[in-house]
């Protein structure tokens, strides 16, 4: 048996790896009777995510989500949790409208596999994607050549969230200040 | 593009193994012997009184949060700095609302005393 | 690495192709990077000891081994032969993971070091971003570590370590957006050869100053280490651990610091870069090998920096740590960034390659003028932000006499009437 190593399979090993790790944080997600534990597989998927993002040649994007999701999203949701329970809580995952979502789930699959399964995918991999160098650089233009106004309303809609919070901490911050 | 990310690859596999095997060993090289007074959580020395919860403080949120807003503010202003030599000047005008806008609400978070560590 | 690569085709074994050399030379490398950051550990806590120990005009270890040489592998053996005591209730999967996460990411920022000319194990060109992403798995990891360890101190503690490293996150990423902006690329290798002409720190010596102390804070040294203040919440987030998962959270904090002295050189010190040498152009040997010990000298003697402010200064609390993070460093550096961009723009040679744009207004005074405006406006806004603070220091001590004894102040600059 001969053995070319140029020949073997990384891409598929490592989208296979990802795809564990996206699907099976996910289930994990669900299925997890501790709230924490949930928590921690959401992470494990968003890293599958950010590996299907390295193999799609998007390194920026898998930077991002990294840096945002796993990073401060996924802490924001850590905090919300530990404040909010005991520790090795346990929660039931079930409740007597289990058949109900299970249906629902599956009508949900089947029309999304109807629509892919539509679509005429192109087998030929498409255009070369732009050298790594300048696709940050492209992107940097776009943003604030074709692309301004959605740049500055994700500036109006940061600063919207971060004011609408504050107002909505304020009561708790008054009485704590009274304690 | 992709092929940057081999060394990131091959370093997380052999890094990953490293804790693993220190755990290995050190099961392996140290005495077990569990006993009910050694398991109990620390309190210095006393009884834990009351169940480990801690007291909901607005602040750890808001801190937080403020950090996400200004987390995804450097993954907007990443690709200006790269692309800052291919820009017309005017557009640093838009950068600077831009900039300006999240300090906004940082100081609106200010006044309102969100920053105040009771 | 390419010459490596280039000899290990030119051998002519069988199967080995150019991308097989290529990934055992990367293999070899990882293998490098991995076990060399752990075992700097031995290194630097013997550093630590001494060094602190001298300053505090005392001896350190000199017991175990010629001068304490052999006091880490004394420690080393004593935390995997201590039993591990694992509270009751806890959470196991994450008390056993998190360790292992914290070590995880503090040696995966390696991956993007360039350590020599040629040398660098990937050119990814999101360095920068990378690093920024991976540090933050560590908070992920203390988080872990506080909540399984099912102890009132632990989450407390946990809580406030969190809080500290976001605050100090922010004008971290905002300097390496600096650093990106006089740079024109997120890569660490481009940032490495754009100080041929001068060191960042030369031209940006305030954003430098910024890095620094938020890199210190983040990796939890003195003065911003309440995260291990053995007076006040006895251990934080450590508390429950014994044995080696305490050394693993050990091993994770100084190869974090390691790193952010690798960060410090690699950034702001021009790498492996030496001045008045171009290093890049010396043939294969000759050229990395001294490119690779210019940049170690650099990383020691920010080790040594950072050793120096623990043994010298007290501690900060955490209330004082906050409010310096937001209220103080983020509006400088903010400040810092539209002033950078604004001379980095002004200066740029302009391109007539892909998309065209008209050379900068004062592009003619070149690169000589970009470092001197830039070090110019560095200067200008550390002097005013000193002013203001100053002002805003009397306006408040002033205050606050009149509130306490109803003295009336003296007006500045009449000592002692």
């Amino acid at each position: 048996m001969s053995f070319d190593p140029s020949q073997f399979p990384f891409m598929e090993i490592a989208f296979w790896v990802m795809t564990v790790l996206a699907l099976g944080g996910g289930i994990g997600v669900v299925a997890s009777k501790n709230l924490f534990h949930s928590a921690l597989f959401l992470i494990v998927s968003l890293f599958g995510v950010s590996g299907y993002y390295v193999l799609l040649s998007a390194g920026f994007l898998a930077v991002v989500q990294v840096m945002v999701y796993a990073g401060a999203i996924a802490v924001l949701i850590l905090f919300a949790i530990m404040f909010s329970r005991r520790p090795m809580e346990k929660v039931s995952q079930a409740n007597h409208q289990w058949w109900l979502a299970l249906l629902m789930a599956v009508l949900l699959f089947a029309v999304l596999v109807g629509i892919v399964g539509l679509v005429d995918w192109p087998t030929d991999g498409g255009p070369e994607p732009a050298a790594a160098a300048t696709t940050v650089q492209q992107l940097g233009v776009a943003f604030l050549g074709s692309y301004l106004i959605p740049f500055m309303v994700v500036s109006i809609l940061l600063s919207v969230a971060l004011i609408g919070a504050i107002m909505l901490a304020r009561e708790k911050l008054e009485a704590e200040e009274m304690n | 593009m992709l092929q940057d990310f081999e060394f990131v690859g091959l370093l997380g596999a052999i890094t990953f193994t490293i804790p693993i095997v220190t755990l290995l060993i050190a099961w392996f090289l140290r005495p077990k012997k569990p006993n009910p007074a050694k398991q109990e959580t620390y309190e210095s020395g006393m009884q834990t009184i009351g169940d480990t919860w801690v007291r909901f403080k607005v602040q750890y949120y808001i801190y937080a949060l403020i950090f996400v807003v200004f987390d995804i503010e450097a993954v907007f202003l990443f690709p200006f700095a790269v692309a800052l030599n291919q820009l017309p000047l005017y557009t640093l005008m838009w950068v600077i609302i831009f900039i300006l806008l999240l300090f906004d609400g940082l100081l609106y978070a200010w006044r309102k005393g969100a920053l105040h560590w009771s | 690495m390419q010459v490596i690569i280039d000899f290990l085709v030119s051998l002519n074994i069988p199967y080995v192709t150019e991308g097989v050399a290529r990934f055992i030379v990367l293999l070899v490398f990882a293998g490098v990077v991995a076990v060399a950051a752990p075992a700097g550990l031995i290194i630097l806590t013997w550093l630590e000891r001494k060094i602190i120990a001298r300053i505090q005009d005392r001896l350190g270890p000199n017991r175990a081994g010629p001068f304490g040489w052999l006091q880490a592998f004394a420690d080393m053996i004593k935390m995997f032969t201590k039993e591990d005591i694992t509270p009751a209730n806890a959470d196991r999967a994450s008390y056993n993971i998190a360790p292992g996460l914290a070590v995880f990411s503090s040696i995966m920022v390696f991956a993007v070091i360039p350590f020599a000319p040629g040398f660098a194990g990937t050119y990814m060109n999101v360095g920068l971003l990378y690093i920024i992403a991976i540090g933050g798995l560590g908070s992920i990891a203390i988080l872990m570590a506080g909540w399984s360890s099912n102890n009132k101190y632990s989450l407390l503690g946990a809580f406030r370590a969190v809080a500290m490293l976001l605050t100090y996150e922010v004008p971290m990423v905002m300097a390496l957006v600096i650093v990106a902006i006089a740079t024109g690329s997120m890569s660490l290798v481009a940032v490495t050869e754009a100080q041929g002409s001068m060191w960042y720190v030369v031209s940006m010596p305030l954003v430098f100053l910024i890095f620094f102390l938020s890199g210190v804070a983040e990796v939890g040294r003195s003065p911003f280490d309440l995260i291990e203040a053995e007076s006040e919440i006895i251990a934080g987030f450590h508390t429950e651990y014994s044995g080696i998962k305490f050394g693993l959270f050990m091993i994770a904090e100084y190869v974090h610091m390691f790193a952010l002295s690798f960060f410090a050189a690699v950034l702001f010190f021009g790498g492996w870069q030496i001045p008045f040498i171009n290093v890049a152009t010396l043939p294969f040997p000759i050229g990395s090998i001294l490119g690779f010990l210019s940049l170690i000298v650099k990383v020691f003697f920010f080790v040594f920096v950072m050793m120096w402010l623990r043994g010298t200064l007290p501690r900060f609390r955490i209330d004082q740590l906050l409010d310096f993070g937001w209220k103080f460093l983020v509006p400088l550096t903010l400040v810092l960034l539209i002033a950078s961009a604004f001379v980095v723009r002004l200066f740029s040679p302009g391109s007539s390659t892909g998309i065209p744009v008209a050379p900068g207004p004062l592009s003619g005074l070149g690169t000589a003028g970009e470092i001197i405006a830039l070090l110019i406006t560095n200067l200008v806004i550390a002097v005013l932000t000193m002013v203001m603070v100053a002002s805003a220091a009397r306006r408040s001590r002033n205050q606050a006499l009149r509130a306490v004894s109803g003295v009336e102040p003296m007006p500045a600059g009449q000592p002692g009437k």
